[in-house]
């Protein structure tokens, strides 16, 4: 027997979970102006987040998907995309839709129940949020295909969970990326459960990067809570992708350090000294110690951000509390362009029948 | 006797056969250690084990050829698609191979598995988690859909449709998941699928209904009680194949026909049993049928989801509108 291929995946990381700097650093990191713009994105996604949960548990908003623990993922994506781009998202990365310029009350409108919040800010042909598990990583090669055909120097980038690397959809779309060279990334963020399932039990593979070889298309590890590492990583492969090198899977390691939605509970399936050991390596300290060290960041500023995003928060929360429901007219709008008469009388229906229906169990 | 909810009844019933048949394996996502996302099978896995009880990497076309493969190799699948909004990915494997490999293989092979899941809205759930499209499934020909409406029901229907020898999507309502308790005897008695249930006698129209639904039914039954009217409401059950007899009979006493459901109308299983009655009873009617149906546009996030549930006052009026 001989060896006809081999492959090998590489792991990037410039700064480890103490902030010691570990490689030689990109140039975007020797702005500090653009790390402190970075480490402030992640301070307001995790301030979001907090609120959003805390607007859960008190009857404010429906089921919420947190992001706590994977804000460099998230803010690194954002920070080396280009508005042009097209992203496709999961259901947690609010660091990265809140850097593209979506508002927060429109992440609080879509978790609470109102359709105006997958109507979002920020670029009008990012695909709204997406719960069938792995079906977005075929609008982002789909969309790559249209970008290539359209000769666009644009790129796509697909979220996707480690869980949800297990569907086919997820396997289709890296193959045919692959094949066809599409200007596409794809970002697994390995948070490591998927609901209740480790990544030990959902797969065999020692990295989910490596599934990109069987794609043909190459694969690389990050350091997930090292956001200098992802926006570099990221960086790179939309470079690679824009000038026709075709796609590149991205595999972030990270964790999830809260539940998997406020609708589950954690603890009944995995145990508490793992998560605190997971905090040791959260993203937020090692660049914090990094801008302290360089003077870029002191605790009055840090302080200065926390009020200043609790603040922004609040007044995101007012105006979500305070935007009525919607009429029972847009359960109707935007089905079809060209709605079948039907719809007319079905309308007229709900209208005449609004409010009868019974509260929610 | 327990007094449990919907939810433990099915925990129990997967339980019972779990303890009785050897070849019956439960598999899902977070199904195992976690015990289901709404615990239908809390505690199992402690109990029998991770080969009986097995969590899946999330993939529900994977679950689904799975069971084709496990079920024609002799064992009895019990798979659980988280929502039924997921069940979309599986719906090649249900349609192509499960629902036919008796047939194909002219009997040699069979799929004896029951796929459960969660139906239906109403519970403040996210996007895609409040589906009610049984219709589709019900269009397969070689598959059951069943579909309780009680703890009783839920604990004997999923009894019968483990042991049944072919393959039975099994719907749950969530929305009554823990609407109510009942004493139920944990004695691994099925109940009998294919047929329908009554849950009110009357004389003046017959109420077809399933699922969450009849708990709506029940209320608007009462109230037109009240008024004078006087509603049998038939609780379908089976919702394919459906109960043709029962429906029948009972139309051939009260002269009328209300169909609820919560799925959107067309081509929902309401045309079905309209069409059922249109063919077999017509001369019995004395007036048109009608049906008080979700609409025909997408489930809504949940600000309106009871806006696009049929309401009592729905049920009430449509039924005042035959009788009058």
């Amino acid at each position: 027997m001989r060896t006809v291929a081999e492959f090998r995946i590489e792991y990037l990381q410039y700064l480890d979970a103490q902030g010691n700097v570990t490689g030689e650093l990109p140039a975007f990191a020797a702005d500090n102006a653009e790390l402190l713009k970075m480490y402030a994105a992640m301070l307001r996604a995790r301030t979001f987040d907090a609120k959003a949960i805390n607007l859960q548990r008190t009857g404010k908003l429906g089921t919420y998907a947190p992001c706590l623990g994977q804000e460099a993922t998230h803010v690194g994506v954002g920070a080396a995309m280009r508005p042009e781009d097209c992203l496709s998202i999961v259901y947690r990365e609010i660091g990265t839709l809140f850097w593209r310029g979506v508002r927060m009350t429109d992440v609080l409108l879509y978790w609470g129940g109102d359709e105006r919040g997958n109507d979002f800010h920020g670029p009008a042909h990012d695909f709204p949020w997406c719960v069938p598990i792995a079906t977005q990583t075929l609008h982002a090669a789909g969309a790559a295909m249209a970008f290539k055909v359209r000769k666009e120097p644009r790129c796509a980038l697909a979220y996707i969970g480690d869980g949800g690397t297990s569907e086919g959809s997820f396997y289709e779309a890296i193959n045919l990326a692959g094949a066809r060279q599409l200007p596409v990334v794809f970002m697994i963020v390995n948070n490591k459960w998927a609901i209740s399932v480790p990544i030990e039990e959902q797969t065999a593979a020692e990295t989910l990067a490596q599934k990109a070889i069987a794609a043909g298309i190459p694969g690389v590890q990050v350091d997930g809570n090292d956001v200098i590492a992802v926006r570099d990583c990221v960086d790179r492969a939309l470079a690679k992708a824009r000038s026709g090198g075709g796609p590149t899977v991205i595999e972030a390691m990270s964790y999830r350090l809260s539940d998997h939605t406020t609708a589950d509970d954690a603890s009944r399936y995995r145990a508490e000294s793992e998560v605190a050991a997971a905090w040791e390596h959260e993203p937020m300290i090692r660049l914090r110690k990094l801008l302290v060290a360089r003077g870029a960041l002191d605790e009055a500023r840090e302080q200065a951000l926390k009020a200043q995003f609790a603040q922004e928060v609040e007044a995101a929360v007012q105006e979500y509390l305070a935007t009525s429901k919607q009429s029972t007219d847009a359960m109707f709008d935007h089905l079809f362009a060209n709605p079948p008469p039907y719809i007319e009388a079905q309308k007229e229906m709900a209208r005449r029948y609004a409010g009868t229906g019974r509260p929610s169990h | 006797m327990p007094r449990i909810t919907m939810i433990e009844a099915i925990a129990m019933a997967q339980a019972w056969e779990l303890a009785h048949d050897p070849s019956v394996v439960v598999l899902g996502e977070d199904v195992g250690r976690s015990g289901g996302v709404f615990r239908a099978t809390a505690g199992l896995m402690e109990r029998f084990g991770s080969d009986r009880v097995q969590d899946t990497p999330l993939a529900e076309n994977m679950i689904a050829g799975m069971c084709v493969g496990m079920a024609a190799q002799g064992l009895k699948p019990v798979a659980e698609i988280q929502f039924m909004g997921f069940v979309y990915p599986a719906i090649d494997q249900i349609v192509n191979h499960m629902s036919r490999l008796r047939h194909r293989t002219r009997g040699r092979m069979s799929c004896p598995v029951v796929m459960r899941m969660p139906h239906g809205g109403g519970i403040h759930a996210p996007e895609h988690h409040s589906e009610a499209v049984e219709s589709m499934l019900a269009h397969v020909p070689g598959i059951r859909v069943v579909c309780p409406s009680s703890p009783a029901r839920a604990y004997g229907l999923l009894l019968a449709a483990i042991r049944e020898p072919d393959p039975v999507v099994f719907l749950e309502p969530t929305r009554i998941y823990r609407y109510v308790k009942q004493d139920i005897a944990d004695d691994g008695a099925a109940l009998p699928l294919d047929v329908c249930y009554v849950l009110r006698e009357g004389e003046d129209v017959t109420i077809v209904t399933w699922g969450a639904m009849t708990v709506d039914v029940l209320q608007a039954a009462e109230q037109l009680a009240a008024r004078g009217i006087s509603a049998e409401v038939i609780d379908l059950a089976t919702i394919s194949p459906i109960d043709s007899e029962t429906i029948l009979e009972s139309v051939a006493r009260t002269g009328r026909l209300v169909i609820v459901h919560e799925a959107a109308r067309n081509c929902a299983v309401g045309a079905e049993v309209a069409a059922i009655v249109a063919e077999h009873g017509l001369f019995d009617l004395v007036a048109p049928i009608k049906r008080v149906t979700g609409y025909d546009t997408v489930v809504p996030l949940y600000r309106l989801e009871n806006e696009f549930i049929p309401s009592v006052v729905r049920i009430v009026d449509a039924v005042k509108e035959v009788i009058e």
